[in-house]
C-alpha cells in the first residue's frame, strides 16, 4: 500500500480516540513550545548584550583597572602601582598611532536639585572626546568643549529624562543645577536616545567636565577611573589594543599585564555572549528534557494502543496487510502526533515569546533555525517513540493476534 | 470435472504447549475443485479451525504440503501468502471480526486498502457492489455495533468477496446467529456459489451442512468421513416456509 493510504488510515485511527490523541500531543506540545520559548528569551538576551555593546560606538577600547588585583588595595601612591591615571588618557591619545579619541571616564551618582525640583542620577566625568567616542550630540544649546575640562568649568550636558524632571516644560539653557550641591550650568540637551533593549533609559544621565567631577565631586582619594578610546579602523584595533597596554605597562612600572583590562568591543561582545549561549543552552536543555518526555508519553500511548488493538491489527494482517504496511501504519500514528503537536507547540512558543517579550520588556526573538529544531526533533521523536511500539504490531503472530481476547 | 483448486497431502499441524504437543492435525489429505461447495463437519476440539487456518494461509501446516492453485503455498515467502490472503482467498470468520468504531463501508473496503494502483472512486465502486451482492449496501455508514448479528456477518461476507477471491472459507459463519438469520446467511453462500464461488464452510450442524454439496468430518485431526449431498436443501425455500416473524426493522 502507498504512504498516503497507510497516512489515511492512521489519521483515521487518531481520529477515533480524539482525546487521547490529544493528551499525547500535549506533551510534544509543550516540550516544543518551551524549547522555542527558551531560545527566543536565549536570542533575545544575546540580542541585548549585543546591542548595548554596539551602542558603546565604533571601534572602541575599554580600559580599566583590575581591582582583583591586590595592588590595587594597598596602593595609592601616585605613578606608581595599577591605577589609572588621568596623565595615562593623555599619553594613549597623544602617544599611540591610530587612536582616534582617548577619554577619561568617571561615573559617580548624585542628587540633582533646580528650584524645588530634585531627581538622583549618574553623573559622568569625561573629556570631551567622549561625545565622539559615543556619537552623542545636543538636541538644545551645545556639548561642552576641551577647554571646559582645561578649565574645570562648572558645565554640564544633561539627557532628556533629567531635563524634564528637572525643568517640566521651562528652557533648561544657561541654568545652574545643584549636583550635590555643586553648582554646574546647564549648556546643553543631549538628543534622546531612549530606552536601550534592556529597558534602561540612557538619557537619565549627566555629563560634565572630568576635571570638575574630580575636583569638586569625588576628591583626592578617588581611584575608580576608566578610559575609553576609540581607534581609527577595526583593522587596527588589535595592534592599538596591545600597544596600549605596553604604553600602561611602561608607566606603571612593575604591573603586569593582568593588572590592566584592555578590551575592544568584540572581547565584551565575545565574553559576553559566550555568557548568554551557555544560558542559551542550558535553557533549551531544560525545555529538551519536556520534549523528551512528551517522547515517552507517545510510546507509552502507542503501546497502550497496539495492545488494545491486537485483534485489530490481526483482522488488518488477515485481510492483505503485511508486516511492512502495519509497521508504517503505527510509526506514521506517532509520527502524526509529534508532528502536529509540534506545530502546534510552534504556535505556543511564538505566544509564550511574545507575552514575555511584552511583559518582560525582553526583546524575545524566534529564529527560524528554532523552528527547524524543533520540528525536526518532534519528528524524530516521532519515529524514535513510535518504532518500538510499531514493530511490535508488525511482528505479532496472526492467529495469536486474531484469538487474542 | 472441473479443475483442481486445493490439494493438501498428509497435512500436519502441532502445537507446542509447553511441555505438551498438541497433534490438531495429523495428516489431512484433500482435494477441491473449482466450484464446490463444501461443508466441513466434526466435534469441537477436532482440528477444523486448525486447517481452515491453513487453507486460508492465515498459518504455517507443521508438515505436509499445500497446493492453492498450483502453487505450492509452504515454499513462498510471507510477502506472496500476504498478497494470495489478499487476493484469492475470502475469509468469513464465526465472530464477525469487524473493525469497531469503523463503518460497514470502510470494512468492506479494507482489502482493497492493501491492493496497490486502486483509487478511492474504484475502491468505493467495487465496495458497493459487494455489499450489494448480500443486500447489505443500505447500511454503508452504520458502525459495526449499529447492526444486528446477521447484518455483520453480511458486511464480513461483502468484505471478504469484495476482493473477488477464487474461494471462500468461512469458521462457524453461523454459530453465533438464531435460526432465521442462519438460513439467511446460508442463502448468500448458497447465491454465491451459484455464482461460481468455490467455498469451504465449518459448521457443527447437520442442518446447515446440508444445504453443501458434500460433506467432510473431522475426528481427531484426520478426515473421517467424506459424503456427496446429491440434493443439497435451498435455504431460500427453507426461508419462505419459517413462520413469520416481526419483520427486521
Ligand atoms: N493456537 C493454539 N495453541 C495451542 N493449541 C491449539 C491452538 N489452536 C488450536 N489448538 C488445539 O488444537 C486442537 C484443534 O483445535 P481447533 O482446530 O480449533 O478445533 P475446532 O475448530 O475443530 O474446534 C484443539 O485441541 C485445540 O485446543
Ligand atoms: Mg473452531
Amino acid at each position: 500500500m502507498n504512504i498516503f493510504g497507510i497516512l489515511r488510515i492512521a489519521i483515521k485511527s487518531l481520529g477515533r480516540n480524539k482525546t487521547r490523541t490529544f493528551l499525547t500531543m500535549l506533551g510534544i506540545m509543550i516540550g516544543v513550545a518551551a524549547v522555542i520559548a527558551m531560545l527566543a528569551i536565549g536570542q533575545g538576551a544575546k540580542k541585548i548584550v549585543d546591542d548595548q555593546i554596539n551602542s558603546m560606538g565604533t571601534n572602541v577600547i575599554i580600559i580599566s583597572s583590575n581591582f582583583s588585583s591586590q595592588r590595587s588595595t594597598v596602593q595609592s601612591a601616585a605613578g606608581s602601582g595599577n591605577l589609572l591615571e588621568v596623565e595615562d588618557t593623555e599619553a594613549i591619545r597623544d602617544r599611540i598611532d591610530g587612536v582616534l579619541y582617548a577619554s577619561t571616564v568617571f561615573t559617580t551618582f548624585g542628587q540633582l536639585k533646580f528650584e524645588g525640583n530634585n531627581w538622583r542620577t549618574g553623573v559622568m566625568g569625561v573629556d570631551a572626546d567622549y561625545f565622539n567616542i559615543r556619537d552623542m550630540q545636543a538636541e538644545q544649546g551645545h556639548l561642552f568643549y576641551p577647554s571646559d575640562v582645561e578649565n574645570s568649568t562648572k558645565v554640564c550636558v544633561i539627557g532628556k529624562t533629567v531635563a524634564d524632571n528637572l525643568f517640566g516644560e521651562a528652557d533648561p539653557l544657561e541654568k545652574i543645577i545643584r549636583i550635590r550641591n555643586v553648582p554646574f550650568k546647564v549648556v546643553g540637551v543631549l538628543k534622546a536616545k531612549g530606552q536601550n533593549s534592556m529597558g534602561q533609559d540612557q538619557d537619565d544621565t549627566v555629563i560634565a567636565p572630568y576635571s570638575t567631577v574630580y575636583a569638586r565631586l569625588l576628591g583626592q582619594r578617588w581611584r575608580n577611573m576608566m578610559i575609553m578610546v576609540s581607534a581609527e579602523s577595526k583593522e587596527r584595533i588589535h595592534i592599538v589594543q596591545q600597544d596600549i597596554l605596553d604604553l600602561l605597562q611602561s608607566r606603571h612600572r612593575g604591573t603586569t599585564s593582568e593588572e590592566f583590562y584592555v578590551r575592544t568591543q568584540t572581547d565584551l561582545a565575545e565574553a559576553a555572549s559566550s555568557v548568554s549561549d551557555t544560558m542559551t543552552i542550558l535553557l533549551a536543555s531544560i525545555a529538551g528534557i519536556s520534549l523528551l518526555v512528551g517522547g515517552i508519553g507517545i510510546m507509552n500511548i502507542m503501546l497502550v494502543s497496539v495492545t488494545e488493538r491486537i485483534k485489530e491489527i490481526g483482522i488488518r494482517m488477515a485481510v492483505g496487510a503485511n508486516k511492512k504496511d502495519v509497521l508504517l501504519q503505527f510509526i506514521i500514528e506517532a509520527v502524526t502526533i509529534s508532528i502536529f503537536g509540534g506545530l502546534i507547540g510552534i504556535g505556543l512558543g511564538f505566544l509564550a515569546s511574545g507575552i514575555v517579550g511584552k511583559y518582560m520588556n525582553w526583546a524575545v526573538e524566534v529564529t527560524p533555525w528554532s523552528v527547524m529544531l524543533s520540528v525536526g526533533f518532534s519528528c524524530a521523536i516521532g519515529i524514535f517513540f513510535g518504532w518500538y511500539p510499531a514493530s511490535k504490531a508488525a511482528n505479532l503472530n496472526l492467529i495469536d493476534a486474531l484469538r487474542y481476547e | 470435472m472441473p479443475e483442481l483448486l486445493i490439494k493438501t497431502q498428509h497435512l500436519t499441524k502441532t502445537y507446542q504447549m509447553g511441555e505438551v504437543k498438541v497433534h490438531a492435525l495429523r495428516g489431512v489429505d484433500l482435494e477441491i475443485h473449482k466450484g464446490e461447495f463444501i461443508a466441513i463437519m466434526g466435534a469441537s476440539g477436532s482440528g477444523k479451525t486448525t486447517f481452515m487456518n491453513l487453507l486460508g494461509c492465515l498459518d504455517h501446516p507443521s508438515g505436509g504440503t499445500y497446493w492453492l492453485d498450483g502453487t505450492d503455498v509452504h515454499a513462498i515467502s510471507d510477502t506472496e501468502l500476504t498478497r494470495i490472503r489478499n487476493q484469492k482467498i475470502g475469509y468469513v470468520f464465526q465472530s464477525f471480526y469487524l473493525l469497531p468504531r469503523t463503518t460497514a463501508m470502510e470494512n468492506v473496503e479494507l482489502p482493497l486498502l492493501y491492493r496497490n494502483k486502486l483509487n478511492h472512486h474504484q475502491r468505493h465502486e467495487l465496495a458497493i457492489s459487494a455489499m450489494r451482492k448480500v443486500s447489505i449496501e443500505d447500511r454503508m455508514h452504520h458502525f459495526p455495533n449499529q447492526l444486528s448479528g446477521g447484518q455483520q456477518q453480511r458486511v464480513a461476507i461483502a468484505r471478504a468477496i469484495v476482493n473477488e477471491p477464487v474461494f471462500l472459507l468461512a469458521d462457524e459463519p453461523t454459530g453465533n446467529l438464531d435460526t432465521r438469520t442462519s438460513l439467511e446467511v446460508m442463502a448468500v453462500f448458497q447465491q454465491l456459489h451459484k455464482e461460481g464461488k468455490t467455498i469451504v464452510l465449518v459448521t457443527h450442524e447437520q442442518d446447515i451442512a446440508s444445504y453443501a454439496q458434500r460433506n467432510i468430518t473431522f475426528r481427531d485431526g484426520k478426515i473421517v468421513a467424506d459424503t456427496t449431498n446429491p440434493n443439497p436443501k435451498d435455504a431460500l425455500s427453507d426461508l419462505a416456509r419459517l413462520p413469520k416473524l416481526d419483520e427486521e426493522e
